[in-house]
C-alpha cells in the first residue's frame, strides 16, 4: 500500500488532463468536447483524492472537495448536453466549427 | 517492483489509452464507451487510494448517470455522415503541441515541488466512509457546500430541461 | 444771470434748435420754425441784455467780460478757451442778434409756411406752386417749401456758428465759429440740392473759402509757434506784439505783419475780396434769407471781425504815419475790390446779383479802413451795412415773392422773376417792401444825414483823407459813386416806371412775417448812424459824442497820430456829391422810357459793358488756370495711377497668393496631408482590420488555442523572469 510515490498518480492526472485539453481542442464533434472536459475534470478528482490521501488524510477535506467536484461536473454536463441538443434541433449540425455565429 | 506498482501501472496504462481512444475515434458511440472504461478504472484507481466512496461514487453517478447521458446525447444528434469524417478537426497540430506543452509544464512544476516523491502515510483509525457522511451533513463542516451543491444541481437540471424544450410555443 | 453765464450761452439757443429739429420735428414745419425762431429770439435776447450791462461798464474796453475755463492739457500748462465781450464784440452782438432773428422770422413766410404742398415739388427742388380750386376756379398759388424743417436747422447752426465767433476769447475757437459756418454756408447755397448750379455754387463756395482758410490755418500756427497761445488777451498784450514786430518773417515783412497777411487772406476767402470773390455772386443760388444771412448779417462780417480784430498784429510798428506792409496790402486789396465790384454791379440784371457785387465792394469799404487804420470807421460800417445790407436782401426775397406770384398766376414759367428787365412798377403793387427798399438803398448809397449809411462812410472818406491816403480816397469816392448810381438803376427798374410784363402787374405785397422785418430793419438803417456822428461835424456834431466811436475806439489803443481826425470839408463835400450825384445820375439815366430794356450803358461802354456783364471772365480765367487742371490730376493722372498701379500691386498680391496657395494645395496639401498621411493611415487601419479581423473565427476550440497559447507565453516568460 505504501510503495507508490505520490509523482506517479500525479504525472497520471498531468496526462490525463492534457489528453482531455488535447480532445476539447481538437476534436469536431460538440459532444466529442465535452468527452474531453469530462476527462480533465476526473483528472482533476484524481489529484485531489491522492493530495488526501498522501497528504493529510486525517481529514476528509480533500473527498469532500472531490464530492463537490463531481456534482459539478454533473450539473455541467447536463447542461451542456442540453444546449448541444437544443443547438442540434436548430442548426441541424453538432460540429464546432459550424457554430460560427459570432464571426467577423 | 511490488503488486501495487504493478496494478497501478496497468490501470494507468488502461486511462490513458481509453483516454486517447476517447479523443481520437471518428465514431461518437465509441468514444463514449470508451469513456465508461476510462471511468471504471479511475474508479479502481480510488479504491487503491482508500477512497472506497469515491469509488462507488464514480461508478453510480459518472458511469451510472454522465456516461448513459452522453450516449443518450450521442443518440439524439446523430446523422448520416457524421461518424465517417475525420474526427480531428485543422487545429489538431497546434491543440498536440499546446498539450504536450502543457503536460511538459506541469511535469515540471510538480518536480520542483518538494514532496514529489512522498510515500502514503498511515490510513487512520475508524470509518473513513462514516466520518465523510457526518462531515457532509454537520452544519459546522460542509452542509452547507452539500446543500448549494444540491441547489446547483436543481438549477442545472431546470435550465437543461428548459433549453431542451422541443415544443417551443413561439 | 452772471453776465459771463450769458455770453456762454449765447450759441447754445440755436445749436440746440439745430438738433432738436433734426431728431425730433423735422417732419412738423410748424415745430421747426417755432423751435428755429425762438431759439433766435432767445439768443437775441440775450445778446441785447449783454450788450446793454456793457454800456454801463465804465472804460469797457480795458474791462471787458471775460471768463475762461482750462481745456486741453499740454504739458506743464494749460490750453484754455473762453469767452471774451469787449466794445467791438458787443457792437458786433448788438447787430447779429437783431439781424438773425429778423432773418429766421423772415424764412418763415418766405418758404410759404402754412402754403399747400406743391403739384410737383420735390425735395431739393425749389416749390413751384400748387393748383387750388376756389368757387369752381383753379389758379396756381405758391407752395410750401418741401425742405422747409431742414432750412431752419441749417440756419440754427449758421447762427450758433456766428454767436461762437462773437463771443470766444481766442482766435482757436473763433476759427471753430468759422468753419462752421464755411460747412452752413456749403449746405445752405446748395439747399435746393438738385439742380446742378447750387450744388456748384455750393462746392465753388467752400472751396473758396477753404482755400482762404488754409492760409489762415497756417498764419494760426505760425502765431501759436511764435507766442504759445492763440487768446486775445496773451497775443494781443504789449510785449508779445512789440517782440512779433521786431522779429523778422519771410519777405521784409515782421512777424507781426507776416502772420497779420496770413490771417487776411483767410478774412479774403470769407468776405469775398478779390482775388476770392467768386463764390459770393454763385452764391444766390441759395434762398434769400441765406444770402441775407451769409452776406449781411454773419459770414463776411465775420471776415471783417475777425481782420478788425486782429489790427493790434498787422498794425504792430505803426506809428500813426506811414502804413506797415501789411496794412498797405489790406489797403491795396480792400480799395481795389470795392471799386471791382462796383464795376460788375452796375451791369448786372438779376436782382440779387446787384446786392451781390454790392456786398463785396462794401466789403472792401470796411478793408480799406482798416489797411488806412480806421479800425473804428471799420467797425462802425460793418453794424451799418448789416442793417442796411440785411434789409435791401430780404426786400429783394420780398420782391422775387412778389414776382414769382405773378409768374403762377400767367402759367409762364420762362420767365425769370429775379430779373429785373422784367420787373416795374412794383412800387405801387408792394408799397411796405418798396419804402423799406428805397431806405435801405439810400443807406447803401450814403445818402445824406438821415441815413446810416451816410455816418459811416463818411467817416472812412474822413480818415483816408485826413491821414492823407488820397489813392484810397480817390478809389473809394469812385466806387461809392457807382454804388449810389447800380443802387438808383436797381430801385428805379424794379419798383418805379409801369410794369414790364404781365408777372410784374401781377405781383402783390407779402405777408407780416415777411415784410415785419423789413421794417424793423429799416429803423436801424435810419436811426443807427446817428450814434457814430463825429464831434467835429458842423451842427450835429455838437449834440453828440460820437458814442460809437467812445465805445468801440478803447477796444485797441491806436498811436496819437492816428487817433486825431481833423475836420475838413472836403471828405464831406465829396461824400454828398458822389451820393448824390450817383442817385440823380441812376434815376435820370433809367426813368427814360426803354431805359430797363435795352440798358443804355451797353451802347456807351459798348466792349467794356459786355466784360463788366461777364464779371471780367474771372470765373473763366480760375476755371481755365485751377479747375481743369486739379479735375485733369484727379481724373486722369490719380485715377490711372490709383487703377494701374495700386490696383495692379493689389492684383499682382491676389494672383501670387493664389498661385502659391494653389501650389501648396497641389504639390504638398492633396498628396503629402490629404493622401499620404489622411488617407494612408485609414488604409493601414484598414490593411490592419481586415487582416486581423480573421481572427474571429467564431469557433470556440480556435479562441481557447488563441488563449491557451497567449497563456503559456505569459507562463514562461513569468516563469523565467521570476525563478531566474
Amino acid at each position: 500500500m505504501n510503495s507508490i510515490p505520490i509523482s506517479w498518480y500525479l504525472i497520471l492526472s498531468a496526462g490525463l488532463f492534457s489528453i482531455g485539453l488535447f480532445g476539447v481542442l481538437a476534436r469536431k464533434n460538440a459532444v466529442a468536447i465535452l468527452l474531453g472536459i469530462e476527462l480533465m475534470l476526473n483528472a482533476v478528482n484524481i489529484n485531489l483524492v491522492t493530495f488526501w490521501r498522501y497528504n493529510n488524510p486525517a481529514e476528509v477535506t480533500g473527498q469532500v472537495f472531490a464530492i463537490i467536484v463531481f456534482a459539478v461536473a454533473a450539473a455541467e454536463v447536463a447542461v451542456g448536453l442540453a444546449l448541444i441538443i437544443s443547438i442540434y434541433r436548430n442548426r441541424n449540425t453538432v460540429m464546432a466549427e459550424d457554430i460560427d455565429l459570432m464571426k467577423w | 517492483m511490488t503488486t501495487m506498482q504493478v496494478l497501478f501501472l496497468i490501470f494507468a496504462a488502461i486511462i490513458l489509452g481509453s483516454a486517447f481512444m476517447v479523443v481520437t475515434t471518428k465514431k461518437m458511440i465509441h468514444a463514449a464507451f470508451w469513456l465508461i472504461v476510462v471511468l471504471f478504472a479511475i474508479a479502481a484507481l480510488y479504491a487503491m487510494l482508500n477512497a472506497g466512496f469515491m469509488a462507488m461514487v464514480q461508478i453510480v453517478v459518472y458511469v451510472g448517470a454522465i456516461a448513459i447521458l452522453f450516449i443518450f446525447a450521442v443518440m439524439l444528434t446523430r446523422k448520416e455522415l457524421l461518424d465517417r469524417g475525420p474526427a480531428l478537426n485543422a487545429n489538431k497540430s497546434i491543440a498536440a503541441l499546446l498539450s504536450l506543452l502543457s503536460f511538459g509544464g506541469l511535469y515540471m512544476l510538480l518536480r520542483n515541488w518538494s514532496g514529489f516523491s512522498n510515500m502514503a502515510p498511515a490510513l487512520p483509525e475508524g470509518d473513513m466512509v462514516a466520518k465523510l457522511g457526518e462531515a457532509l451533513v454537520t452544519p459546522d463542516a460542509y452542509l452547507l457546500p452539500f446543500e448549494i451543491a444540491s441547489v446547483l444541481l436543481l438549477a442545472a437540471l431546470i435550465g437543461a430541461v428548459y433549453v431542451a424544450n422541443e415544443a417551443r410555443s413561439e | 444771470m452772471e453776465t459771463t453765464n450769458i455770453i456762454w450761452l449765447l450759441p447754445l439757443p440755436p445749436l440746440l434748435a439745430f438738433f432738436i429739429i433734426i431728431l425730433f420735428t423735422n417732419k412738423s414745419n410748424k415745430l421747426s420754425h417755432i423751435v428755429g425762431v425762438s431759439a433766435a429770439a432767445l439768443s437775441w435776447a440775450g445778446a441785447m441784455t449783454v450788450f446793454f450791462r456793457s454800456l454801463s461798464v465804465e472804460h469797457f474796453g480795458e474791462h471787458p467780460f471775460v471768463d475762461s475755463i482750462k481745456w486741453l492739457p499740454l504739458g506743464e500748462e494749460w490750453l484754455e478757451i473762453g469767452v471774451r465781450i469787449d466794445p467791438l464784440s458787443a457792437a458786433t452782438l448788438f447787430f447779429v442778434g437783431i439781424t438773425v432773428f429778423m432773418i429766421f422770422l423772415y424764412s418763415v413766410g418766405y418758404h410759404n409756411f402754412g402754403q399747400p404742398k406743391g403739384d410737383h415739388d420735390k425735395k431739393g427742388l425749389p416749390p413751384h406752386g400748387a393748383t387750388v380750386e376756389e368757387n369752381g376756379h383753379k389758379h396756381v398759388v405758391p407752395s410750401v417749401e418741401p425742405m422747409y424743417a431742414r432750412f431752419f436747422a441749417f440756419i440754427g447752426l449758421f447762427a450758433a456758428g456766428m454767436y461762437t465767433l462773437v463771443i470766444s476769447d481766442n482766435l482757436l475757437t473763433l476759427f471753430v465759429g468759422w468753419e462752421i459756418m464755411g460747412l452752413c454756408s456749403y449746405l445752405l447755397i446748395g439747399f435746393w440740392f438738385a439742380k446742378k448750379s447750387a450744388r456748384n455754387a455750393g462746392i465753388k463756395a467752400f472751396i473758396t473759402t477753404r482755400i482762404g482758410d488754409v492760409f489762415m490755418l497756417l498764419g494760426l500756427a505760425f502765431l501759436y509757434t511764435a507766442t504759445g497761445s492763440l487768446s486775445y488777451d496773451v497775443i494781443f498784450s504789449h510785449d508779445v506784439l512789440h517782440h512779433l514786430a521786431e522779429t523778422p518773417a519771410f519777405w521784409g515783412l515782421s512777424a507781426a505783419g507776416a502772420i497779420g497777411l496770413l490771417l487776411f487772406i483767410g478774412a479774403v476767402g470769407k468776405s469775398a475780396q478779390w482775388p476770392l470773390h467768386i463764390w459770393l455772386p454763385d452764391a444766390m443760388e441759395g434762398p434769400t434769407p441765406v444770402s441775407a444771412m451769409i452776406h449781411a448779417a454773419t459770414m463776411v462780417s465775420a471776415g471783417v471781425y475777425m481782420t478788425i480784430r486782429i489790427f493790434p498784429l498787422f498794425s504792430a510798428g505803426w506809428d500813426g504815419h506811414a502804413l506797415t506792409p501789411t496794412m498797405s496790402i489790406i489797403a491795396f486789396i480792400g480799395a481795389f475790390t470795392a471799386l471791382f465790384a462796383a464795376t460788375i454791379a452796375i451791369a448786372q440784371n438779376d436782382v440779387k446779383g446787384v446786392l451781390a457785387y454790392s456786398t463785396i465792394s462794401q466789403l472792401g469799404f470796411m478793408m480799406a479802413a482798416i489797411g488806412i487804420g480806421a479800425y473804428v470807421a471799420a467797425a462802425f460800417h460793418l453794424v451799418t451795412h448789416a442793417f442796411f445790407k440785411a434789409l435791401l436782401f430780404l426786400g429783394s426775397g420780398s420782391v422775387i415773392h412778389g414776382m414769382e406770384h405773378g409768374v403762377l398766376h400767367t402759367g409762364d414759367h420762362s420767365v425769370d422773376p429775379q430779373d429785373m428787365r422784367n420787373m416795374g412798377g412794383l412800387a405801387k403793387k408792394m408799397p411796405l417792401t418798396f419804402w423799406t427798399f428805397l431806405i435801405g438803398g439810400f443807406a447803401l448809397s450814403g445818402f445824406p444825414l438821415v441815413t446810416a449809411g451816410f455816418w459811416s462812410k463818411d467817416e472812412i472818406f474822413a480818415d483816408a483823407f485826413a491821414h492823407g491816403h488820397m489813392t484810397v480816397f480817390v478809389v473809394l469816392a469812385i466806387a461809392a459813386f457807382l454804388t449810389a448810381f447800380y443802387t438808383m438803376r436797381q430801385i428805379t427798374m424794379t419798383f418805379l416806371g409801369e410794369a414790364r410784363t404781365p408777372e410784374a402787374e401781377h405781383a402783390h405785397e407779402t405777408g407780416w412775417t415777411m415784410t415785419t422785418p423789413l421794417v424793423v430793419l429799416s429803423v436801424f438803417a435810419l436811426g443807427f448812424g446817428w450814434v457814430g456822428i463825429p464831434e467835429s461835424f458842423p451842427i450835429l456834431g455838437n449834440f453828440s459824442s460820437n458814442w460809437f466811436h467812445g465805445f468801440v475806439g478803447h477796444t485797441v489803443h491806436l498811436p496819437e497820430a492816428a487817433m486825431h481826425i481833423e475836420f475838413s470839408w472836403v471828405p464831406l463835400i465829396t461824400s454828398l456829391a458822389v451820393a448824390l450825384g450817383g442817385l440823380a445820375l441812376g434815376y435820370w439815366t433809367y426813368t427814360k422810357p426803354n431805359a430797363s430794356a435795352n440798358d443804355p450803358l451797353r451802347k456807351l461802354l459798348r466792349p467794356i459793358y459786355h466784360i463788366l456783364e461777364n464779371k471780367y471772365y474771372f470765373d473763366e480765367a480760375y476755371d481755365f488756370l485751377f479747375v481743369k487742371p486739379a479735375t485733369w490730376i484727379s481724373e486722369v493722372f490719380v485715377a490711372k495711377m490709383d487703377q494701374g498701379v495700386i490696383d495692379g500691386i493689389l492684383h499682382a498680391f491676389g494672383t501670387v497668393s493664389f498661385a502659391i496657395g494653389k501650389f501648396i494645395r497641389e504639390k504638398f496639401d492633396t498628396p503629402v496631408i490629404n493622401e499620404f498621411i489622411g488617407d494612408g493611415s485609414a488604409e493601414v487601419v484598414q490593411i490592419f482590420g481586415r487582416k486581423l479581423r480573421k481572427v474571429q473565427t467564431g469557433r470556440i476550440q480556435e479562441y481557447m488555442l488563441s488563449a491557451l497559447g497567449v497563456l503559456f507565453i505569459i507562463f514562461i516568460a513569468l516563469y523565467y523572469l521570476v525563478l531566474a
